[in-house]
């Protein structure tokens, strides 16, 4: 397949030809193309793209995977309403 | 970022900082035609303050300093794309800022605010409740006074914003050096001489602090004592929804910023008593104020799943306004701190008025209110109160 035909991230829309010319820009982390691109911003929060990029990472500029620094992991693990975190912190103050 | 050149021996300007400040003095130092000049970042670019703020752009301020800042900051905002020669988008938006009152005093201070606003041709103008409900049909005007609006105030994407002048500054012969970690820096009879780095030693007479909320170390290392401190706030992000709201609304009584970017997902924070400090964590009871303050005022948002939440430092002056000024007791000492929240929207006059003072220039606009030495020895008076 073509890398313009390869989605990395499906919350954002972002195809591996996206990321390889990032990589040929100089972005060089996932922190990096996260800004630029909105890999791993979506709701599944990188969940899905975050191994994947890596994996690319380290393929591209030819480095072990382990020395690839990870994405930087932030709450939440899943989406939560706004109402139901307002009811839950209500049942507490009750 | 990746550069291709080694750590350089020397330099004529050394800016540290890979935030918006330090990327717009960057700029305007190289567009003036300032050579030899390298920046400096821990991390990546838009790692701190920048890249963790709520991406509002706004001119309704209580003190002239910051309205003048804000002002010509937004003209240069409504052409940035352009003059940056972005190949991105910097995801301006001008939907004006909402900022609504709950009380007696709140309603007193938005009536001088506006006046002040409006002597310098900035658009505010203030609302009756039911007036800004036109605006923002969903707000609860339940315990609402009052209501200011400008309409010219707006979002930009920080990420973009940032990565727009570090390109341009790149074109203009800029170096940056990501993941590069200050140690140091060395003064010799009061003045300037380098700067220690974990990937070497580089030679100046010219250090930039543009380092945010870590000013106050960067300051420490040349021996220059700036009165600032930092203090964690704490944001969220929902998904992105279709848009049902065009402009930021804040109050500073409720303790809320809250805007829809134009991608979509709404962006909100609110601030508390914490201790100063640099942790930048998430907590649970930032998570359980904020649900509470933003359905209560904007009901329909409750709806909205949360997907990520961090933290970010606010650098604290005394009078919340910014520094952007010289150190007179050591000589090539700048800096461009203490921006108490607002440092992402004010970025274009940093950049402008900081090169001016570098390079010996006329300033564009009246730097006294911005210097360090006004807090020496003086009462501080004309402090900023609209933040949140």
């Amino acid at each position: 397949m073509k890398p313009e035909d390869v989605i990395i991230c499906r919350c954002s829309d972002v195809t591996l030809k996206d990321i390889y010319d990032l990589f040929e820009q100089g972005y060089e982390t996932f922190e990096e193309l996260k800004r630029v691109a909105r890999v791993g911003m979506g709701p599944c929060q990188a969940n899905t793209c975050g191994k994947m990029v890596q994996w690319e990472i380290a393929k591209y500029f030819g480095k072990p995977l382990d020395e690839v620094e990870f994405h930087n992991m932030r709450p939440f693990t899943l989406g939560v309403k706004l109402n139901a975190i307002k009811e839950a912190s209500d049942d507490e103050d009750e | 970022m990746k550069t291709n050149k080694p750590f350089p021996k020397n330099a004529d300007y050394v800016i540290i900082g890979g935030g918006i400040s330090g990327v717009s003095i960057a700029w305007h130092l190289a567009k003036k035609g300032a050579k030899n000049i390298v920046l400096i970042e821990q991390k990546h670019l838009s790692w701190g303050a920048t890249g963790r703020c709520g991406a509002g752009i706004r001119q309704q301020w209580g003190t002239e300093a910051n309205c003048l800042l804000a002002k010509k900051s937004i003209e240069f905002f409504e052409k940035a794309q352009e003059t940056l020669e972005y190949d991105g988008n910097v995801e301006f938006k001008q939907e004006g800022y909402l900022i609504v009152g709950t009380n007696a005093e709140e309603d007193a201070q938005f009536k001088k605010n506006v006046a002040l606003q409006n002597s310098l041709d900035i658009p505010a103008r203030m609302l009756s409740p039911q007036e800004a409900k036109e605006i923002v049909p969903h707000l609860n005007l339940e315990g609402v006074t009052s209501a200011t609006f400008c309409p010219t105030d707006g979002h930009l994407n920080p990420f973009t914003t940032t990565d727009a002048f570090y390109k341009a500054a790149k074109r203009e012969g800029v170096d940056f050096y990501t993941y590069t970690t200050v140690k140091d820096i060395i003064t010799e009879d009061d003045a300037i001489k380098a700067v220690v780095t974990d990937k070497g030693t580089v030679e100046t007479n010219v250090v930039i602090n543009a380092a945010g909320g870590f000013a106050k170390q960067i300051g420490e290392m040349a021996g220059v004592d700036i009165p600032v401190h930092s203090q964690n706030r704490e944001i969220l992000v929902t998904e992105p929804i279709e848009k049902i709201q065009g402009p930021m609304v804040i109050s500073f009584s409720r303790n809320i910023y809250c805007q829809q970017t134009p991608h979509g997902a709404f962006i909100m924070g609110r601030g508390d008593k914490r201790a100063p400090g640099y942790s930048m964590e998430s907590t649970h009871t930032f998570l359980d104020e904020m649900a509470k303050t933003v359905t209560k005022l904007l009901p329909p948002i409750g709806e909205l799943r949360v997907i990520r939440q961090w933290g970010g430092l606010y650098n604290f002056s005394p009078d919340s306004q910014p520094i952007i000024s010289d150190a007179k007791d050591v000589k090539g000492f700048y800096m461009a701190c203490g921006f108490s929240g607002h440092g992402f929207m004010l970025a274009p006059m940093t950049g402008l008025l900081l090169s001016e003072m570098i390079l010996g220039e006329e300033p564009s606009l009246p730097v006294e209110n911005l210097l360090l030495s006004r807090f020496e020895g003086k009462d501080i008076k004309d402090v900023e109160t609209s933040v949140v």
